[in-house]
């Protein structure tokens, strides 16, 4: 295998920079309106947390802080504990068999961890992906698409629940492609569609935050470059953390990227710079591919 | 451009063709495996071959009286074996009487059993409640029979019947109306309802374990209650399964004889009231087969049988069809 020098790699990576990333390294501008635009998008900070299946640690005393309206990539090998540590922020870890946490995860400056915490309120306002397609087959697209607004409680009239059914979809840009056929059923869209009506339905409820698992990994590229460009558009409105294995998608996407080794977060840093200039030898292997 | 051409058992010649039997050539162990298999089959085969049989045996001895009678057997309601009377609507109106009744009364509560075992109990509760459940299925229908004849039929005449009847008036409606006996349409079906309590419940647990982790975590994470998340996602994911389950427990409820003979009544009349006596088919087959007088008699309980195997079969059918396409999705 060859050396690559940081400069080569950064070489490498921005041939691959796709057209939105490219706009956004040559006007800083969007990307400082973005963050000024961040109204709803609040701060993330997990504080040594540790997260446990069994007797085993997946996640061990993990401090990160994720910045209001960015993006932010966790990346790291199979099995370092990033879908867990994701898993932790809204509380759906602790729903599998034998699976505990300890440690702190403030979203908004709350423990959600706190005793006393309203396990329901912190799901609702926190959007979730998972990395295959979920709809409810059982429910028509229109019914997926506000299911989150079902179970808030959050009662509309009809005109305005079609109308935020079709926002939510236009900002998907599933509005083109299901505008006729909103009482079928969603198992008869390709799995590109059925991810990205996962996400308007974590996003109907006009979440804070969002976490991706890993969504684009049972997608093929095309799909995959719709929900990455979903993504970046997200920014400034929600404070998205986004676990990847592809650290193409990581460069492409996120403003920060943290890097995770065996349950532990070996370091964060703006997406630029840890690409670029990685400050931990182990980071540099994992990124030229020496191991993972 | 030529396709490559790939050796497969066809183009190639016998001399690289794996051997048949094993390395060393043993001819006899070739030999093994063709009896084995050829028993096997056998014994598979001899199954659906014995339902034809009984199927064409009960249709050949139902014969002289389905000529006779005709259609007087599942129109007539008057069963007079001397006068050679067979009109056997009360008693396939009683078996679907009792049945569905129970269905309606055993399938919320099996389901509250399968939802509490897969979604809500801890643990360690889990497998011991399950067992619980499963061990209601091994009891034998006789003894189930006993217990109602001497408890839920005299609780049912001295306190149920007339409550409901006097103190709640519900004896002006003919659903209710009649003298509390005790042995009635009442009895055996809630007789029933226990008895396929276990089936349903047990088939309808497999479904919601069977329904997959993501769609419930999908359902947690957009904010839904334990609750909503059984109400919103696991329920309708599995319904059509739950379905069948809940018509396997009708296809056992209908064929079920033992204890519903000993608290039903056994009386040859239309079923009007859940208070009255009533009769089935079960029953009637199982009442009458021992003293059966003359020829005639015996093909007229054939033809009943025919008819109560007829029912069982298709609603078996439908049941394990809902239940496989369930399956099937997951």
């Amino acid at each position: 295998m060859t050396d690559v020098t940081p400069r080569a790699l950064d070489a490498r990576l921005a041939a691959r920079l796709t057209p939105a990333v490219a706009m956004r390294a040559v006007s800083p501008a969007t990307r400082d309106d973005a963050s000024d635009a961040a109204i709803s998008a609040v701060a993330v900070r997990t504080e040594q947390l540790d997260a446990m299946y069994g007797g085993v640690a997946a996640v061990r005393s993990a401090t990160l802080t994720f910045t209001p309206g960015r993006v932010t990539a966790i990346i790291g090998p199979s099995g370092c504990g990033k879908s867990t540590l994701l898993r932790c922020i809204n509380r759906l870890h602790e729903t599998q068999p034998a699976a505990r946490v300890r440690g702190a995860v403030f979203v908004d400056g709350r423990d959600v961890y706190a005793a006393g915490t309203d396990v329901v309120a912190v799901r609702r306002s926190i959007g979730f992906v998972a990395q295959r397609p979920t709809p409810f087959p059982s429910m028509n697209i229109r019914e997926n698409v506000v299911a989150g607004l079902r179970v808030a409680g959050i009662r509309v009239s009809g005109t305005e629940l079609e109308d935020r059914v079709e926002a939510v979809l236009q900002r998907t840009g599933l509005w083109d492609e299901v505008s006729d056929r909103l009482d079928s059923d969603p198992m008869s869209l390709s799995g590109g569609q059925q991810q990205r009506l996962c996400l308007a339905r974590a996003l109907a409820p006009e979440p804070r935050v969002l976490l991706l698992d890993e969504p684009t990994a049972a997608l093929d590229p095309g799909s995959t470059q719709r929900i990455e460009e979903l993504v970046y558009l997200l920014r400034g409105e929600v404070t998205t953390i986004i676990v990847t294995h592809n650290m193409q998608q990581a460069a492409r996407v996120s403003d920060i990227t943290a890097f995770m080794l065996e349950g532990e977060l070996i370091e964060q840093a703006p997406t630029r710079v840890l690409f670029t200039a990685p400050s931990d030898a182990r980071t540099e292997l994992y990124l030229t591919g020496r191991f993972g | 451009m030529s396709a490559p051409t790939y050796p497969t058992a066809r183009t190639m010649s016998s001399a690289e063709r794996p051997p048949r039997s094993n390395a060393r050539g043993d001819r006899w162990v070739g030999w093994g495996d063709r009896i084995y298999g050829a028993l096997i089959t056998a014994c598979a085969l001899a199954i659906p071959l014995l339902l034809v049989l009984v199927a064409a045996i009960i249709a050949r001895s139902a014969w002289p009286a389905v000529s006779t009678v005709g259609a007087e057997l599942v129109t007539g309601t008057t069963w007079d074996v001397p006068r050679g009377q067979f009109g056997a609507l009360p008693a396939i109106l009683g078996t679907l009487a009792s049945s569905l009744l129970s269905l309606i009364i055993a399938t919320p509560l099996a389901l509250g059993v399968a939802i509490f075992v897969s979604e809500l109990a801890p643990p360690a509760i889990r497998r011991p409640f399950a067992f619980l459940v499963d061990v209601l299925a091994a009891i034998p229908s006789v003894v189930y029979g006993l217990w109602a004849l001497y408890v839920l039929v005299p609780f049912l005449r001295e306190v149920v019947m007339p409550f409901l009847g006097d103190t709640l008036g519900l004896g002006a409606l003919p659903l209710f109306k009649g003298p509390a006996y005790g042995p009635s349409l009442l009895a055996a079906s809630l007789v029933l309802s226990i008895m396929i309590l276990p089936y349903i419940a047990a088939v309808a647990r497999e479904l919601l374990q069977a329904v997959p982790r993501s769609q419930r975590e999908a359902a947690l994470a957009l904010g839904a209650t334990r609750w909503e998340m059984v109400r919103d996602a696991v329920l309708p994911y599995a319904r059509s399964g739950l379905v069948g389950a809940a018509i396997l427990g009708l296809g056992r409820a209908l064929g079920e004889t033992m204890a519903v003979t000993m608290v039903i009544g056994n009386r040859h009349e239309l079923p009007s009231s859940l208070f009255q006596p009533a009769y089935t088919m079960a029953s009637l087959l199982a009442n009458e087969f021992n003293e059966a007088s003359g020829a005639l008699h015996v093909s007229a309980l054939m033809a009943v049988a025919g008819i109560l195997l007829a029912i069982t079969l298709i609603v078996n059918a439908i049941a394990r069809w809902l239940v496989w396409r369930m399956e099937a999705r997951t």
